[in-house]
Order: structure tokens, then C-alpha cells, then sequence
């Protein structure tokens, strides 16, 4: 019996025809050549969330990030007002321009110019080149014309993204669309207090980005982040989402607040260290008052709302928690079965040494639960690969999960499409 | 001088083990705890954990003393334990043995 109202045509998944209520398959997740397909028709031609505007705070602050899906390492830079990204290229002998110990690893700091390692070739932070070593001894160089090589880069309500396509067939703006711009308003930029973890992962991207559209999943793997007599509870109802949207290749799902407050429930239900530090697995209980928060934060007008987690085709998602905090999951793929997991929660700067310990507390539980997401699904890409099955139920509540692996199919043949031929 | 304020003494046998900066050290200090002490721990910060959070509160949280910190980071290391003693009974999260997911950034103090 369903505990929320479902659409008028009898579930979430049949409100939107396109997707079917079909077995699937998830060949898309074990193939080299998909794999091949996908970095092609999608992260070169997808925008890609890559950072925060507080990173870059000043003209000369930068990050590299290491971008094996792309085959390469950016520079992101802020130039005054601008933002700019760039290959992390050398344009004299191919160096990779900046990096410290390992030039596999990320940096960040603040540069007035990037000096080559290896033969001192100097470049501005707008990408020209400023310095060349013994410039005379050259034949013809056109020092204008060899500036970095600039890749697509805009801002976002303080996200950066970046597009690898030669011309982005959509603006940023028109590539998120109207349910993630409903976000607009809320105050990213006052929660500038950041914990940020990072792991590898031996999934694919997909299998992994799959246990983030759906909570079905979190009565099992993480019910047991309660104490006893609630995970029984918490087993027995299983899980419903009061409200899902897709608008492709994005979508969204809201949970709903609990209206138990959970000071309020007897105590041997709720774990002793929460009782003593007034937090825990949604952050502090007091919570963060934001003022009033933009009305797409919580597009079903769900009351009361507990937590909207909007997914970024292709790898990127911004969760809002209800108590004033948000938090982001981030999938890179390394190959066809491997990715790069990071996840930043996101507070306003703590003031008091209280409010310091509530956001700590919601930072462990998050790893907690990251932990067990990250290895379970591990588990999940073995069972896959074994190619013993390939057909595999959905329900109602795991409509994200068919809508995503479509959006890549999509997306994919799309990109077939217009190169058939070629 | 002591590690942590006066006031909280019963800590002060603790504080070397437990008053770390950074999560990457109080996690590496869970995990190679056993469950004898993390209990022990778990036992002595309980019942203070409320006072010593409103003692550092009477303290500027950017410009805390040195005793302060400690006992700061030593609720932190609470928080971090409480679900090897309360829930795993056991150092590690079950069943992600093969797994990690380390913290790169983080406010201080």
C-alpha cells in the first residue's frame, strides 16, 4: 500500500511511457567498447561539474584536476571576474605544465603565471603564452599562437563546470534546464565550511551512480546505522519517496521529513554519543536556518521535506538536507569498471565549538554510509560481470535508476547517429 | 601543563591518543584500536562530552588555547568511535573491509 500519492497513471515509472516497465539490462556497465562509446558521446560532450568558486578565491587561484575520462589534466583558473580552464599542457614539448612530486597528482595555490618545469616556458593566468626560454633561438615562432589550449568552462550558482566538446551544443544554462536552475537562490556560497573525501572504487561508473538515485536500497545497507529496535522498524516499512521528476538526462527525488523529532523519541532508540552531541545521522538537530530557500529546493512542495538529491547527467549530484547543510557525490570513471568516488559535505562556517562538533558528526556519518555504499557495489559490479544474467527487475521506486542507464543509451545514439558514415 | 583543561582531568590519560588534528590520524587511531579502547574511550568522554562542549564554547572557535583544541578533538574522535562501540562492535564499518574513503579536507580547528 503505497504511503504516498503516486501519479495519475499508477506509478512514477508510467508517468513517464518512455521508459518502460521492462526487465533490464546492464551490458552498458561490463563492455570495454560501451565504455569507449560513452567517454566519446558523453563526457566529451556533457558539461562536467569540476569545482567550487571558493577554491579560486582571488586572480591567480587555481586548481588542476586530473581528468582520466577525458584523457587529461585541467588547469581552472580564476583571471579577475573570469573563470578559465585549460589542458594541463605545455605548448614547447607536451610537459605536463603544473604539478608538484607527482605529475599524476592535483594541486592547487595561486600562480601569476604558470612556469613550465622542464624549459621554463611561462604562461599567463588568461592562458597566453608570456616566456619563452632563448625565444632567439627558435625559427619562426609565433609566441601568440601558442597559448594554452583553452577548454569550455562556466559558472553555475559557484559550480564550475567544464565541456571537452570543440563547441558545446548547449550553453550551461540550457543544458541543466529548468528543474536544476529551480535551484538557483539557495546560498552555496555561504557554505564555504567543507569536508571532502575521496576513494577508488572497482565499479563502473553507472552500477556505482545507480545506489545514489534510489534510497530502496537504504533500509538494507545502511538500516543498520540505527540501533536495533529502528533498523527492524525502518527493515519492516521499507522505503518510499513522496515525489520523483525526471527531466532528462536529469532528475531528482525527495524524501520526506521525519515527523518524529528525534529528541523527542525515548532514548534507548537513539544512540547515546547523538543524545550527548545533539546531532548525528542528519546533521545537527538544531539545524542550520538559512532563511527562506528557493521553492525548486523541494519541487513537489513535499511537507514535511526532508531532502532533495538532484542528479547531474552525467556523474554529478547535489543532495539539500532539510536541517541546512548539503553535500555532493561525484562519479569519474578510470575505465570501464573503476571509478574515482568524491563526496563534499557542505556547512556554513561553524561560530561556536557546538555548531563544530553537530557538522563533524554528520561528516562521520557520511563516510560511514559512503563506506558501505562503496563496497557493496563493488559486489554488485562482480555479480554483473559474471555475465551469468543480463536481465534484471526494476521496481517503481528504482525509476531514476531505469531513467539513468537510458539517458546514456540515449546519449550514446545520439552520438552513433551523427557519426554513422564518417 | 596538562593536555586538557583541569576541570576534565579523567580525559587527561586519553588526550595523547585521542586529541589528533585531522580525521585521516583519528581514523588510523580507530582502526588500530582495540575494542577494550575504544570502550574505554567511548566510557570516559560519554558522560562529559556535554560539558566539554560548552566549556570550548566559551572560547572564540578560531583563537581556542592549546586545552581547549584537545578536548575539541577529542569529541571528535568521540563522534568518530561512537559507531564502532555502539552499533559494529567492531573498529571498522561491516562488511566494507575491502574499502576505504578518506578524508582529503576539512575545517580546522
Amino acid at each position: 500500500m503505497a504511503r504516498y500519492t503516486k501519479p495519475a497513471e499508477g506509478s512514477w515509472t508510467e508517468h513517464y511511457p518512455e521508459l518502460g516497465t521492462d526487465m533490464v539490462s546492464y551490458g552498458d556497465s561490463t563492455s570495454e567498447e560501451f565504455y569507449k562509446l560513452e567517454v566519446e558521446a558523453i563526457f566529451k560532450r556533457a558539461w562536467l561539474q569540476v569545482g567550487r568558486l571558493e577554491e579560486i578565491p582571488r586572480s591567480g587561484s587555481y586548481f588542476t584536476k586530473e581528468i582520466k575520462v577525458a584523457n587529461t589534466s585541467i588547469i581552472v583558473v580564476r583571471d579577475g571576474e573570469d573563470v578559465r580552464a585549460f589542458h594541463n599542457i605545455c605548448r614547447h614539448r607536451g610537459n605536463r605544465l603544473m604539478w608538484n612530486e607527482d605529475p599524476r597528482g592535483e594541486i592547487s595555490g595561486n600562480a601569476r603565471m604558470f612556469t613550465c618545469k622542464y624549459h621554463g616556458w611561462g604562461f599567463g593566468i588568461d592562458g597566453s603564452c608570456v616566456n619563452i626560454q632563448q625565444e632567439d633561438e627558435f625559427f619562426d615562432i609565433k609566441k601568440g599562437e601558442l597559448g594554452l589550449v583553452p577548454v569550455h568552462c562556466d559558472v553555475w550558482a559557484g559550480f564550475i563546470f567544464v565541456n571537452f566538446a570543440n563547441e558545446p551544443s548547449q550553453s550551461l544554462r540550457d543544458f541543466l534546464g529548468p528543474m536544476i536552475l529551480g535551484m538557483e537562490g539557495y546560498p552555496f556560497e555561504k557554505m564555504t565550511d567543507k569536508y571532502g573525501f575521496r576513494t577508488e572504487v572497482g565499479a563502473n561508473w553507472k552500477i556505482f551512480s545507480d545506489a545514489f538515485q534510489e534510497f530502496y536500497h537504504a533500509p538494507w545497507v545502511h538500516g543498520t546505522q540505527h540501533m536495533p529496535p529502528v533498523t527492524a522498524q525502518i527493515r519492516e516499512m521499507g522505503y518510499e519517496a513522496p515525489y520523483y521528476a525526471v527531466e532528462s538526462p536529469h532528475a531528482v527525488v525527495t524524501t520526506a521529513g521525519s515527523v518524529h523529532r528525534i529528541w523527542e523519541m525515548p532514548s534507548e532508540l537513539v544512540k547515546p554519543s547523538d543524545i550527548a552531541t545533539k546531532s548525528g545521522l542528519f546533521g545537527p538537530w538544531e539545524g542550520t536556518d538559512l532563511g527562506e530557500l528557493p521553492a525548486g529546493i523541494n519541487p513537489g512542495g513535499i511537507e514535511p521535506w526532508g531532502l532533495s538529491s538532484f542528479q547531474f547527467f552525467p556523474n554529478f549530484a547535489i543532495l539539500i538536507w532539510e536541517a541546512g547543510w548539503y553535500n555532493t557525490h561525484q562519479f569519474w570513471p578510470t575505465s570501464h569498471n573503476s571509478l574515482v568516488f568524491e563526496g563534499n559535505v557542505y556547512c556554513t562556517p561553524s561560530t561556536t565549538a557546538t555548531e563544530r562538533v553537530g557538522r563533524e558528526s554528520a561528516a562521520v556519518t557520511f563516510k560511514e554510509y559512503s563506506l558501505q555504499d562503496a563496497n557493496t557495489l563493488e559486489a554488485t559490479q562482480m555479480g554483473i560481470e559474471a555475465g551469468v544474467i543480463d536481465s534484471w527487475p526494476l521496481n517503481d521506486q528504482e525509476v531514476l535508476v531505469r531513467h539513468f542507464h537510458k539517458a546514456v543509451a540515449d546519449w550514446v545514439k545520439q552520438y552513433q547517429g551523427e557519426h554513422e558514415g564518417v | 601543563m596538562t593536555m586538557v583543561p583541569a576541570e576534565f582531568e579523567e580525559l587527561e590519560p586519553f588526550a595523547e591518543r585521542w586529541a589528533l588534528a585531522t580525521e585521516r590520524e583519528r581514523w588510523e587511531a580507530r582502526l588500530s584500536s582495540t575494542m577494550d579502547e575504544l570502550q574505554a574511550f567511548y566510557d570516559v568522554m560519554l558522560p562529559r562530552c556535554t560539558d566539554a562542549m560548552a566549556y570550548c564554547d566559551q572560547f572564540p572557535l578560531h583563537d581556542m588555547p592549546e586545552q581547549p583544541v584537545n578536548l575539541l578533538r577529542m569529541i571528535y574522535s568521540f563522534v568518530l568511535i561512537s559507531f564502532a562501540v555502539e552499533l559494529w562492535r567492531q573498529p571498522h564499518v561491516p562488511d566494507t573491509g575491502a574499502t576505504s574513503y578518506d578524508r582529503v579536507s576539512e575545517p580546522q580547528p
